[in-house]
């Protein structure tokens, strides 16, 4: 279970998140949307404990986050992220991208973490691209990457930052039927996204951000057909 | 018919002179990577006010004809009573200045490292060293190497400077025998020759790991 609780985030004079309270259960998948610069990235980041807060508490499994004592490494590996930027290591094969957390992190052998990261690599259809270098992917091919590189830890809980918001429109597809089989397998998961088909369609729960405010949350058919504030409705007519 | 009083004996005395040239440099850039390894990790992650001090060291190391700070040290050593050699003081002085520019060299090169890359790597679990050693250094090392060579090669040959403190390097030895046998042109395209034979497997190794490493990047 992953609970926010009133977490206030400022860089510098501009404050980003004003007080986010949010519980996410195990095995829900709940999909934030919101204008840019609402601060749905940032609330992600603070999450995993790349971001500090500045008051507030994040616990994930009853772990405080940003708690002095928390050791933050062991703490990530339950918690996968994708992020909206590319970010392959481009030195390493797609089978080495994989297989490095799982070797460095967890100490595992090479052949098993191997092991694990082709059945991961499998999974999001990328078998035969495992002694390639992450440059010679498409777009929707690395996005894909780095899901199965963040599965390769086992974790509990995934985050994905816009992943589909720097593809070209025809590999979008691709990605979203990865997030949708990753729901479908009973993922605890948080998707910020730009798309509202598949916030409606795969998530629990729907939340709406705005100006670094929780404006709405709810399941989607009450964002989508029936949503209370004024900004959910003007953010969504904006997006359709 | 070419004809030459350069006797087997002067080739060995200039191999000699290479020899010294080449520990030099070796010492030089090996010292002053390690340095400006330390310093280059500092200055791209310890922030810009701490690090002033350091900067503001490197730029004088960086500014000040290198002659002159040789000179400087061995007169500084010899007054403090430190009784270092000339060819330990040139080594220090030279690895040094190596390092001020290897310094620059690394923090542009780590600081190209996109940061999403390195919180992707910290959010899979990855310490600070882990990323800097599996993740940074890999990737900077292809952004630093041919600026690496270039340093590596300058300081090579700026090394014939510690002539001034009386060292008979490569540079130092032709002279000598320029003077004893007066055969500038033919001594000093041997000379040229050992330079160029020195610099040219390290020139040739960066080309060939730029290459490699462009197959993938
Ligand atoms: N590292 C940072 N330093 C300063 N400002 C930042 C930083 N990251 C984000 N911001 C600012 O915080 C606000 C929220 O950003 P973000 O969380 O990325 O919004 P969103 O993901 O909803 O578009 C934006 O105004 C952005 O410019
Ligand atoms: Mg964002």
């Amino acid at each position: 279970m992953i609970e926010i609780e009133n977490v206030h985030k400022s860089f510098g004079a501009l404050e980003v998140l004003k007080g986010i309270n949010l519980t996410v259960d195990k095995g829900e998948v709940v999909s934030v949307i919101g204008g840019s610069g609402s601060g749905k990235s940032t609330l992600l980041t603070c999450i995993n404990g790349l971001e500090p807060i500045d008051s507030g508490r994040i616990l994930v499994d009853g772990t405080e986050v940003h708690a002095k004592t928390t050791d933050l490494n062991l703490l990530r590996r339950k918690i996968g992220i994708v992020f909206q930027q590319f970010n392959a290591f481009p030195h390493l094969t797609v089978l080495e991208n994989v297989t490095l957390a799982p070797r460095k992190v967890k100490g595992m052998s090479r052949r098993d973490a191997e092991e694990i990261a082709v059945q991961q690599l499998s999974h999001v259809g990328l078998a035969d691209k495992l002694k390639v270098y992450p440059n010679r992917l498409s777009g929707g091919q690395q996005q894909r990457m780095a899901i199965a590189r963040a599965l390769a830890m086992s974790p509990d809980y995934m985050l994905f930052d816009e992943v589909t918001s720097a593809l070209d429109p025809q590999l979008v597809g691709e990605v979203l039927d990865t997030l949708k089989m990753l729901a479908d397998d009973g993922m605890t998961m948080i998707c910020v996204t730009h798309e509202m088909s598949f916030a409606r369609d795969v998530s629990n729960r729907v939340a709406f951000f705005h100006k670094g405010v929780m404006a709405e949350i709810g399941p989607p058919e009450q964002i989508f057909g029936d949503a209370q504030h004024e900004e959910t409705r003007n953010f969504l007519s904006s997006v359709r | 018919m070419f004809e030459t009083s350069l006797s087997f004996n002067d080739i060995l005395f200039l191999i000699r002179g290479a020899g010294v040239t080449l520990s030099i440099t070796i010492l030089a850039v090996v010292g002053g990577t390690l340095l400006g390894l330390l310093f280059g990790v500092l200055r791209s992650h310890v922030s810009p006010w701490l690090t002033l001090p350091l900067v503001f060291v490197l730029d004088i190391f960086r500014s000040v004809p290198l002659l002159i700070q040789l000179i400087l040290a061995n007169a500084f050593q010899a007054i403090a009573g430190l009784q270092l050699s000339p060819f330990v003081t040139s080594c220090v002085v030279l690895a040094l200045y190596t390092s001020a520019y290897c310094t620059e060299i690394v923090r542009g090169a780590i600081d190209a490292v996109p940061v999403v890359t390195r919180r992707a790597a910290r959010s899979l679990g990855l310490s600070w060293g882990q990323d800097m050693t599996q993740i940074v250094f890999p990737m900077a090392l292809r952004v630093a190497l041919p600026s690496w060579i270039g340093l590596t090669l300058g300081v090579m040959k700026d090394s014939a400077l510690v002539l001034w403190l009386g060292i008979i390097e490569l540079l130092r030895a032709s002279q000598i025998l320029v003077t004893r046998l007066q055969e500038p042109m033919f001594i000093l395209l041997i000379t040229g020759a050992i330079y160029f034979a020195l610099s040219f497997p390290i020139a040739r190794l960066g080309g060939r790991l730029e290459k490699r490493w462009q197959e993938n990047d």
